[in-house]
């Protein structure tokens, strides 16, 4: 990260782990907005960004042009298969392909079916008791301490525990799985052992607990990706394997970072603060601008074949910048689009992605989310960063606080 | 602006991508298949007093899958 030579210019030479990027990115977004909508850099050989609602809609929408195959913008791209082509015995492909995520179409559709049902609003409201007692509990450690680390102390730990709950997984292994997501998605942005090390230790763990629940089934979602079938087929341990990979990545850091958004703007919004302690039933509302706002997540697309969006020519093998991020501030779909009003009604935000590839887990992580507010607010209602200087933001794929020390009475 | 007329809600099943954000906003107009995609209630009419949620459901959806009209 330190020595990344210094960005000369956003349009022509951004690099997302830049710590201007990292830090402030929306004024950076914003004036590419209205000075060069698509920009592009020579680093990581070749990438896109499109900060224009529109552009991010047409890319996520045409999965003929851009494909899923790469999801994230990293320095070295791994040994990859070029295409979903490959045999999927392949060794290469069982590192790396994470379906649904990873699948352009055909192969996406089925893949993805197999796991709504277990996503559906009903399926996850299942999982909030469970949810409100572990926040509950999270907040009562330190409630009575005057200060704590909202992020380490409280949103890290939230969709750790749910997710493991989900997976019947132990909750003691938290500490193992924010690791791997910690070399996968940042230390794996440059460097290309840690992301082979996260990648053979989760293998390695998941083949385990497969093999438990072949013995020992559970009422887990391991076990109903055991008993799943695709196209008449059962699910191949690869393709498990690399499904679980894709869950327990996706649905830790993502509502992690959201949840931490949330913090981080309330502790310094008293105004929003007291509203929402005083109007709960703008709770919904709010979780939604929040998204709309801080959305955590930027996907990635590589063009398959060269095309043109937005006026701006998309080379082929070159990675795109998917940022729904950059797309929810766009005023020209958002009024008042830098400003976060916690009762804006009318909000389609891209916060879950757009088109085939949204985010399987938005009922989950809106669940979580409402839930880790609500619960925090109970016993919490009034606090402040403590210094503001001190909040340190992640850089990749997933934006969110990794240290908010926020006082309290 | 009549609004004495029905209102239909239409959920284009090529656009929804099971967000679900119709399902939050407006549980009285919109239900769920086994995978979380959208339809409207029965043929889709807006009983009177729900316009306005049926005109918030439409502006939310990230899709732009839903479709106000006349019946």
């Amino acid at each position: 990260m330190t020595d990344r030579p210094p960005v000369s210019d956003w349009a022509t030479d951004f690099d997302h782990l830049d710590p201007r990027w990292v830090t402030e990115p929306y004024r950076i977004w914003d004036e590419l907005r209205r000075q060069c909508p698509v920009a592009h850099s020579e680093r990581y050989n070749g990438v896109y960004f499109p900060s224009r609602y529109a552009d991010v809609r047409a890319i996520a929408y045409d999965t003929e042009h851009f494909s899923s195959r790469r999801v994230v913008v990293r320095e070295v791209p791994p040994r990859a298969p070029s295409g979903s082509e490959k045999p999927k015995s392949s060794p290469a492909a069982s590192t790396l392909a994470s379906p649904p995520i990873t699948s352009d179409p055909p192969h996406h559709r089925p893949a993805r079916m197999v796991l709504l049902p277990a996503f559906t609003p009903d399926a996850i409201s299942r999982l909030e008791t469970r949810a409100r007692k572990i926040c509950g509990d999270l907040v009562d450690r330190f409630a009575s301490d005057g200060n704590c680390d909202a992020a380490i102390d409280y949103a890290q730990h939230v969709p750790v525990a749910v997710i493991a709950h989900m997976l019947g997984l132990p909750e003691g292994d938290g500490d193992r799985f924010r690791r791997w997501i910690h070399l996968l998605l940042h230390e794996g942005i440059a460097e290309n052992a840690s992301f082979a090390q996260a990648l053979a230790e989760m293998d390695d763990y998941f083949r385990v607990q497969i093999a438990n629940r072949r013995s020992v089934p559970g009422e887990d979602l391991i076990t109903f990706l055991l008993g799943a079938r695709m196209e008449d087929q059962p699910l191949s341990d690869e393709h498990i394997i690399g499904t679980l990979r894709l869950l327990l990545i996706a649905g830790i850091d993502t509502t992690w970072s959201a949840i931490g958004s949330c913090l981080w703007h309330l502790a310094q919004n008293r105004d929003d603060r007291r509203r929402l302690v005083s109007e709960p039933e703008l709770m919904p509302l709010a979780v939604e601008e929040f998204l709309r706002a801080y959305a955590p997540v930027t996907m990635a697309r590589q063009v398959a074949k060269e095309t043109t969006v937005g006026g701006c020519l998309f080379k082929e093998r070159e990675m795109v910048l998917l940022s729904f991020p950059a797309a929810n501030r766009d005023p020209e779909i958002f009024p008042q689009a830098d400003r976060v009003l916690i009762d804006r009604a009318e909000n389609r935000h891209a916060a879950f992605g757009l088109g085939i590839h949204r985010c399987i887990g938005s009922n989950l992580a809106r669940m979580e989310i409402t839930v880790a507010l609500e619960e925090w607010l109970a016993r919490i209602p009034d606090f402040e960063l403590a210094d503001p200087a001190s909040v340190t933001w992640s850089h990749g794929p997933v934006r969110g606080p990794r240290k908010l020390p926020v006082v309290f009475r | 602006m009549s609004e004495q007329k029905d209102l239909q809600v239409i959920v284009d099943p090529e656009l929804c991508q099971g967000h679900n954000r119709c399902k939050a906003i407006a549980p009285e107009l919109f239900e769920l298949d086994e995978f979380g995609h959208a339809h409207a209630v029965g043929d889709g009419t807006v009983p009177p007093g729900l316009e306005g949620k049926a005109r918030l459901a439409e502006a939310n959806c990230p899709e732009f899958a839903i479709k106000v009209a006349q019946a």
